[in-house]
């Protein structure tokens, strides 16, 4: 452990910060473009969280610590997910503190503070967000783990840099529990970053809104907080995702060179996964909110599916 | 064998009798707050705290025995220290110091039994688990264990002018009386026809396979009784909210968990080597009761029935793990059983301090709004900040969330699944990775039912006037809340550190420490060869830092301008605190996506009504299966027998007659 792998750790994390405002604004654009809407700037995301902290925080009367607290909360999480996570290289000091279920954890804990926070200040859709939210969690949040577990017997470890390396030296063949872990990993990050068919981040429609419905009273700085670290947590979800299903040309060493290859294919890598949510969204519907637990439990069965699958061909 | 003070096991033997003296003080001044709560309850803590540190002391040490003569003649007690012994004394004594401060201040006048009595039940309570800890043989350990069962009704029924508390606690002591009974026989075929009791006896009696699974077999009905193990939980859910808050603390975080230990003693020491198939009773049995009590959980609308349901969970992910152990020990996998035993009394652990903190947490609650109900309370986190804020790490860690205690012992669970796939035997060990499927999902429902007791009890707006005048925890509780809250921190911050306490344990039992690794002290390493990892302090302290610098950028940055206003809830101004979500809203989508779970009486008003009732009655499925047919069936048995019970004299002297006429013929 030296002093570069440290700089390429802090490197990581300050791309995932400053490069997750763009995937969000990538994905607007591109269901922009399919939808036949002129295309707002990649930007945009930017300009809100910037404009948002130049405002005054406006907080309700009877708003505790704990809501003034919480976005600080979920952006620290966020971030430090971002650390554990593997993006451009496997070689990561702070991964060491924690592994893929200890992620899961992370997740959770970013999720249970935006529910308390969400209930704090006592209005109906507060409460009713955050009861939504957790139902979605505590649905997504095992098929997650059973999408790690097959993914950890496979590479016979739960450190998720030693599981994007192990798998990116192997060549590519279709490995049918992976490819049931990646449809539910797929379900799983459509859910848990309020995407459609669970959740539109669009809308405005009280009744339907899930994880809007949690920032309603949030405004300012405290909002561009939350806003910045809904966006990290899609980056961390599409990171995760290439890390595990598509890890090829992920940097083993600090070259520069490879490092330099690495974030280069992160990018494309990205684009095509952001261009391909876009797909997902325009081309599904919203789901009624109860059926959003099917839709989960179906993730969920998926990610047993593929680790039965795994158990039954063995290695 | 050292004697004297040297020895741990006369030690411990002198703190639990200290805590029997204790006990009786309370008779001297019994109507005194003052004297038993001020004095008598602070020592009792004291002891606590000196008996877990003589208990770690003796973690390093060998086994010690000692035999006192008293009892009946010929029957001298035995007793004995060892690793398994200590590691749950540590959990009484530190766990049952923070709960015994609390109680200090808690205990008020005019509620029920009278304060000195309250004394004596509630130490001889603890002298008693600490005598189940110790014993070493059988008679011992049945006298301690009916000294724990009837103390601790007696503790149930404080409040015994109330009808709901007697039945209680009369399901209570029925259940626990049963398990007594399959625990008498289990131990009756143990000693495998040697006739001695002593525990010395079990391990080297030599059962034939049959006979070690009926003993097996007892075992987990009479310890699963008292754990409240699904089918047998029914008592749990009554006993725990009847019970003042403290001693709900003590019997959800301290005395389940001997009946782990008494799970554990059984299976793995005076049975000797398991059979690996007995472990997926306990296994499948813990899975089932982990997901129904967290689906009870999330329905409840009682704070202290919500804990007790929670349980019920905890106890089902502790034998799913006990189980899993078993399995691997069974066939020979003893790395993945160490692990996998270690993760189960990790939890145990874990679950004595969180559970504890929560339950105290509902006490102070309780004694601050004379309110249980969910659905009256909310918004206290203004009037009760200590207590609000104690109680959210309590909350945070049994959601299972890092870096808190909660997540390591099911890191570590979830770890020793990951071996399962290893187990030679087709299916099983392809259906056992399924457990830790299941396993997650009564983890995280966990979540969803600690956002809902947190959230309702303490945010929000106050759903009554009343909840107004609510005041914090005195002084003294919120030391005993500390205390606990303490402890979930530093058992999540250290895991290596209790894990090689824990490992003596594993070892006594001949399945030997985890593997040694290079690790630093702060990098808990548990299986090298797969390199997975987990540092708490790090993760904890990059969170910190992160959150620090966000919150001093943005000060810096931008301005920290704030206003306050009445809520925005988009715009729609006539905001009351009904329009929250209430407990039974937050539930909600648990019963709708569980209800074959659930047995579900609803009655709703028709649009015409004038004054429209809505009633919601969430019944225990297995309440109305199980127990109440067997009910019925016991009581048309009584019924038939009943003749017999003539109400003459002479009839039941011919009974006698007839009776001694028989065994005297059989005996000649």
């Amino acid at each position: 452990m030296n002093v570069f792998d440290w700089i390429v750790q802090l490197l990581g994390i300050a791309l995932a910060v400053a490069a997750a405002p763009v995937l969000v604004g990538w994905v607007n654009q591109c269901r922009a473009w399919l939808q036949n809407k002129s295309a707002p700037s990649i930007l945009l995301p930017y300009r809100g969280i910037r404009k948002l902290f130049h405002k005054d925080a406006v907080i309700a009367d009877n708003a505790s610590q704990l809501f003034r607290l919480a976005p600080y909360v979920v952006f620290g999480t966020m971030v430090t997910a971002a650390a554990v996570i593997p993006s451009i290289a496997t070689r990561l000091p702070f991964t060491q503190a924690a592994d893929a279920i200890a992620l899961v954890g992370l997740l959770a804990t970013a999720r249970v503070f935006l529910s308390l926070a969400a209930m704090d200040v006592g209005t109906a859709f507060g409460t009713l967000g955050a009861r939504r939210e957790m139902m979605i969690g505590f649905l997504a949040e095992p098929a997650l783990l059973v999408v790690i577990f097959v993914v950890s017997l496979t590479c016979a470890t739960t450190a998720l840099p030693l599981i994007a390396e192990r798998l990116s030296a192997q060549s590519f063949t279709l490995n049918p529990s992976l490819a049931f872990t990646a449809v539910a990993f797929t379900m799983v990050l459509l859910a848990e970053n309020a995407r459609i068919p669970v959740d539109n981040p669009a809308t405005h429609l009280e009744l339907t809104m899930i994880h809007e419905a949690l920032l309603l009273e949030y405004s300012a700085r405290h909002l561009a907080l939350m806003e910045w670290a809904a966006a990290l947590k899609l980056f961390n979800y599409a990171c995760i995702g290439v890390a595990v299903f598509i890890p090829w040309g992920i940097a083993t060493s600090h070259a520069p060179l490879g490092l330099a290859v690495s974030i280069a294919l992160l990018g494309v890598k990205l684009l095509f996964a952001g261009a391909g949510l876009a797909l997902i969204e325009t081309l599904s519907a919203k789901l009624r909110v109860f059926r959003a637990p099917e839709f989960l439990a179906t993730a969920f069965l998926f990610a047993v599916l593929g680790l039965l699958v795994r158990l039954l061909l063995g290695d | 064998m050292s004697h004297g003070l040297n020895s741990t096991l006369t030690l411990s033997l002198l703190l639990l009798t200290a805590w029997g003296m204790v006990a009786l003080t309370g008779l001297v001044r019994p109507a005194s707050i003052a004297f038993v709560g001020r004095t008598l309850f602070p020592l009792g803590a004291l002891f606590g705290i000196v008996l877990a540190i003589v208990a770690a002391v003796s973690l390093d040490r060998p086994a010690e025995r000692l035999v006192l003569p008293i009892g009946l003649p010929d029957l001298p007690v035995h007793l004995r220290l060892d690793g398994l012994s200590s590691v749950f004394l540590i959990l009484l004594g530190a766990a049952s110091a923070g709960v015994s401060i609390f109680a200090a201040g808690y205990f008020r006048k005019g509620e029920g039994t009278a304060p000195g009595l309250l004394c004596l039940q509630y130490h001889l309570f603890l002298a008693s688990m600490g005598f189940v800890l110790l014993a070493d043989d059988a008679y011992a350990f049945m006298v301690a264990w009916e000294t724990m069962a009837l103390s601790s009704y007696f503790l149930v029924t404080t409040q015994h002018r109330i009808p709901e508390i007697r039945r209680a606690g009369f399901l209570y002591l029925l259940i626990a009386h049963l398990g007594a009974i399959a625990i008498l026989l289990s131990f009756g075929i143990l000693q495998g026809g040697s006739w001695h009791f002593t525990f010395d006896a079990m391990r080297s009696a030599h059962l034939d396979s049959h006979w070690a699974t009926v003993a097996f077999c007892l075992a987990l009905i009479g310890f699963g009784a008292k754990a409240g193990l699904v089918p047998l939980h029914v008592w749990l859910p009554e006993a725990h909210p009847a019970a003042p808050s403290p001693v709900s603390a003590l019997m959800s975080g301290v005395m389940l968990k001997t009946a782990l230990y008494g799970m554990i003693r059984v299976s793995f020491d005076l049975l000797g080597q398991p059979v690996w198939w007995w472990g997926l009773v306990p296994l499948s049995l813990g899975l089932f009761s982990a997901l129904y009590g967290v689906v009870f959980a999330a329905a409840q609308t009682d704070m202290k029935r919500l804990l007790a349901y929670s349980s019920i969970e905890n106890i089902g992910i502790l034998f799913t793990g006990l189980g899993l152990a078993i399995v691997f020990a069974g066939v020979g996998m003893r790395a993945a059983a160490a692990l996998t035993l270690i993760a189960v009394i990790y939890h145990a652990m874990n679950h004595a301090f969180m559970k504890s903190l929560l339950f105290l947490g509902t006490g102070a609650v309780l004694h601050a709004t004379g309110e249980r109900n969910l659905g009256h309370l909310g918004g206290l986190i203004h009037r009760m900040p200590w207590v609000a804020w104690l109680t959210l790490i309590g909350v945070l860690a049994i959601a299972g969330l890092p870096p808190l205690n909660g997540f390591v012992s099911e890191w570590l669970l979830l770890q020793s699944f990951l071996f399962a796939y290893k187990v030679p035997h087709p299916f099983i060990n392809m259906l056992l990775p399924l457990g830790a499927a299941l396993l997650a999902l009564a983890a995280a429902l966990a979540g969803y039912v600690m956002v809902k007791f947190f959230g309702v009890i303490f945010l929000g707006q106050p759903r009554e006037r009343a909840l107004r005048h609510a005041h914090d925890a005195g002084l003294v509780e919120r030391v005993g809340l500390a205390w606990l809250a303490l402890g979930c921190i530093l058992l999540g911050f250290l895991p290596t550190h209790v894990i090689s306490l824990l490992s003596v344990v594993t070892r006594e039992l001949n399945l030997g420490g985890l593997p040694a690794s290079d690790a630093p002290w702060w990098l808990l390493v548990p299986i090298p060869e797969r390199q997975s990892s987990y540092a708490p302090l790090v993760f904890f302290a990059v969170i910190a830092i992160v959150v620090a610098l966000a919150i001093v950028s943005v000060r810096f940055f931008y301005h920290q301008r704030i206003r306050k206003g009445p809520a925005w809830d988009c715009g729609f101004g006539g905001l009351t605190s009904r329009m929250q979500d209430t407990a039974e809203g937050f539930g909600q989508p648990i019963r709708h996506l569980f209800q074959p779970f659930f047995a579900i009486v609803r009655e709703l008003p028709s649009p015409f009504d004038s004054k429209p009732k809505y009633r919601l009655e969430i019944g225990d499925r297995i309440w109305r299966v199980l127990y109440l047919p067997l009910g019925t069936l016991v009581r048309q048995v009584a019924d038939r027998v009943a003749w017999l019970q003539q109400g003459r004299i002479a009839t039941y002297l011919l009974y006698s007659f007839v009776t001694l006429v028989v065994l005297l013929a059989l005996m000649l």
